[in-house]
């Protein structure tokens, strides 16, 4: 009797930290929305900081968005011209050295742990070695070095699961490594648009790393070497501010972000459940 | 012909090679380019009182990280009580008793949980967790507290840490043969006791590594924390006292850091001593989870 009692307990108590968590989510996206949305406006996606923005006068943070996008962007397209050849080394090249493999896996893994701040002031002391000064450009390498292990790590995944069959066809029809790798991105586009995605949410939410190397500025760039301001560091300055219209705008940028984010996720999630559709 | 594709197939591979050996290479790279850059203020003054003193004066050349530290440690500790026994309730859930499509439902949730970025987070710690701090909880303990606490750093962290843990916590409950769950079951005991005596006793080095990897993402997480915890340079005395984590520190002076002499060396060491212990963190822990997975894979 005793047992069966403290199984329900314990199940009971499961249950319950299982429900709170989606309760959590569902509390946060509520409360973001709430506050959000009463000040949410055409104008603020649509216009860039008019004079005295910051003391509450007109404008919007189209700025940040634009500058955001740039960023996740630029950084994406850098992070997969590095780790596509990584993926294709460990999971092609070098199927037999089992050892360089598991160590790129391992410093990937541990990459993927280490906090953006310290990308950011590690991306700070580049910036200041080659002379840069905060830029879209410093900003954009220091967010691709955050989003590289999250990109290897998540296309290894996919990757992994390839039959090595389908290699071995290659071969035996006179093929190379090279021929075989091609073949291999091909079987593996739908986990390669999710890593995509990944990598987008990751980098258009991230603030520590932009913070050192971006700069912030109330104009869109239209140069590398100028400084760009971003989503979450908009919403992170104007929270900052005693006045209270220049924070509800806070509102409306968090509220702005979260659906950005929430869309990569929904579509993020599309791509895998076909991936998951094609498995043998 | 053929000559073209093996020179192709060649070059790719050497091609390939040198960006694998560089990405690898990264990890040590960033640990030396911040040592170097923490260099200065290491020769001017011992470690030891860098670290164990709390006084903070840029202008005087005073450099004591230790209240930094309490701050960071304070803070990690609390959302670890808070995160682990959550996550390790939901993950037995999902893992032993709940339903492919229940499952299936309830996986979502938590992904989407660990999507959402920092900075969203904070702005949901300060609309919530804040005043519940202040109104609710402090009250009833200290005279006054704003509610920009330590409390409130650990619970904002806690929520951030719990779909780490919870999928960390599912691969390794998976690894545990099923062979072994039907060999308690048959011999009386009843599924609770199986997941007390078989599955939680198999599981403990994942478990530990899990915890330590939820440690090291507590460590360095900064503006969802920078923007719940107060930020007043202090030692907490209690968990509704204002604390002032070490990547909060580097976040909030990174602008002027470079006009005051040693200064921009000391942040440099902050960020360093988070890469080293974050580094050796993560390589522990993902070495277990690697011998987990090979042995029962």
């Amino acid at each position: 009797m005793k047992r069966k009692l403290e199984e329900q307990f314990f199940k009971a108590l499961m249950i319950l930290s299982t429900l709170s968590i989606s309760a959590v989510l569902v509390m946060i996206i509520w409360t973001i929305t709430s506050r959000g949305a009463s000040s949410l406006t055409w104008d603020i996606v649509s216009k860039v900081p008019e004079g005295g923005f910051y003391i509450g006068k007109g404008g919007g943070i189209l700025n940040a968005i634009i500058g955001s996008i740039y960023i996740t962007i630029g950084a994406t397209l850098l992070g997969l011209m590095v780790s596509i050849p990584v993926v294709l080394y460990i999971n092609v090249y070098a199927k037999k050295n089992a050892w360089l493999a598991t160590t790129t896996r391992l410093a990937a893994d541990i990459l993927f742990g280490i906090p953006s701040i310290v990308y950011g002031a590690f991306g700070f002391t580049i910036m200041i070695y080659f002379g840069l000064k905060t830029s879209l450009l410093a900003g954009t390498i220091t967010v691709t070095l955050l989003v590289i292990p999250i990109l290897v790590r998540s296309m290894d995944e996919v990757m992994r699961l390839v039959p090595d069959d389908i290699g071995n066809a290659v071969y035996s029809l006179g093929g190379t490594r090279w021929e075989s790798a091609k073949i291999l991105i091909r079987q593996c586009v739908p986990g390669i648009i999710t890593a995509i995605l990944l990598s987008f949410g990751r980098a258009i939410g991230d603030a520590a790393c932009v913070l050192f190397t971006a700069g912030y500025t109330d104009s869109i760039p239209t140069s590398l070497d100028q400084p760009t301001a971003t989503l979450p560091l908009a919403i992170f300055f104007q929270l900052s501010s005693p006045i209270e219209e220049v924070q509800n705008r806070a509102y409306a940028a968090a509220l702005i972000l979260t659906i950005i984010v929430l869309l990569i996720s929904f579509t993020a999630k599309y791509f895998s459940k076909k991936l998951s559709k094609n498995k043998i | 012909m053929k000559n073209i594709r093996l020179t192709i197939d060649k070059i790719t591979g050497n091609i390939f090679l040198i960006f694998t050996l560089l990405s690898t290479v990264t990890v040590l790279l960033i640990g030396v380019g911040l040592y170097y850059k923490s260099l200065p203020i290491l020769q001017n003054s011992s470690l030891s009182s860098l670290l164990l003193s709390a006084e903070w004066k840029p202008f005087k050349s005073a450099f004591g990280f230790l209240s930094y530290i309490a701050g960071t440690l304070w803070v990690t500790a609390i959302a670890i009580i808070i995160a682990l026994p959550v996550s390790l309730l939901t993950a037995i859930y999902l893992s032993e008793y709940a339903h492919a499509k229940v499952k299936r439902a309830l996986l979502p949730p938590i992904d989407l949980l660990s999507g959402i970025p920092p900075v969203i987070y904070g702005v949901w710690g300060v609309l919530v967790i804040v005043p519940f701090v202040q109104e609710k909880l402090a009250v009833h303990f200290v005279e006054f507290s704003s509610g920009y606490s330590t409390l409130a750093g650990g619970i904002v962290l806690a929520i951030m840490i719990i779909p780490l843990i919870i999928s960390i916590l599912l691969e390794v409950f998976n690894t545990v043969p099923d062979g072994l769950r039907e060999a308690s079951l048959s011999v009386g005991a009843t599924k609770w006791e199986t997941i007390k005596y078989v599955l939680l006793k198999k599981s403990r080095p994942g478990i530990i590594a899990a915890v330590v990897l939820a440690i090291s993402r507590a460590f360095g997480e900064t503006i969802a924390v920078l923007m719940v915890c107060g930020n007043i340079p202090e030692i907490p005395h209690s968990i509704f006292d204002s604390c002032y984590p070490l990547p909060a520190l580097i976040a909030n002076n990174y602008g002027e850091m470079l006009s005051v002499p040693m200064y921009e060396s000391a942040l440099m060491l902050a960020a360093f001593i988070l890469f080293i212990i974050i580094f050796l963190f993560n390589a522990i822990s993902r070495i277990i989870l690697y011998r987990l997975e090979k042995n029962n894979g």
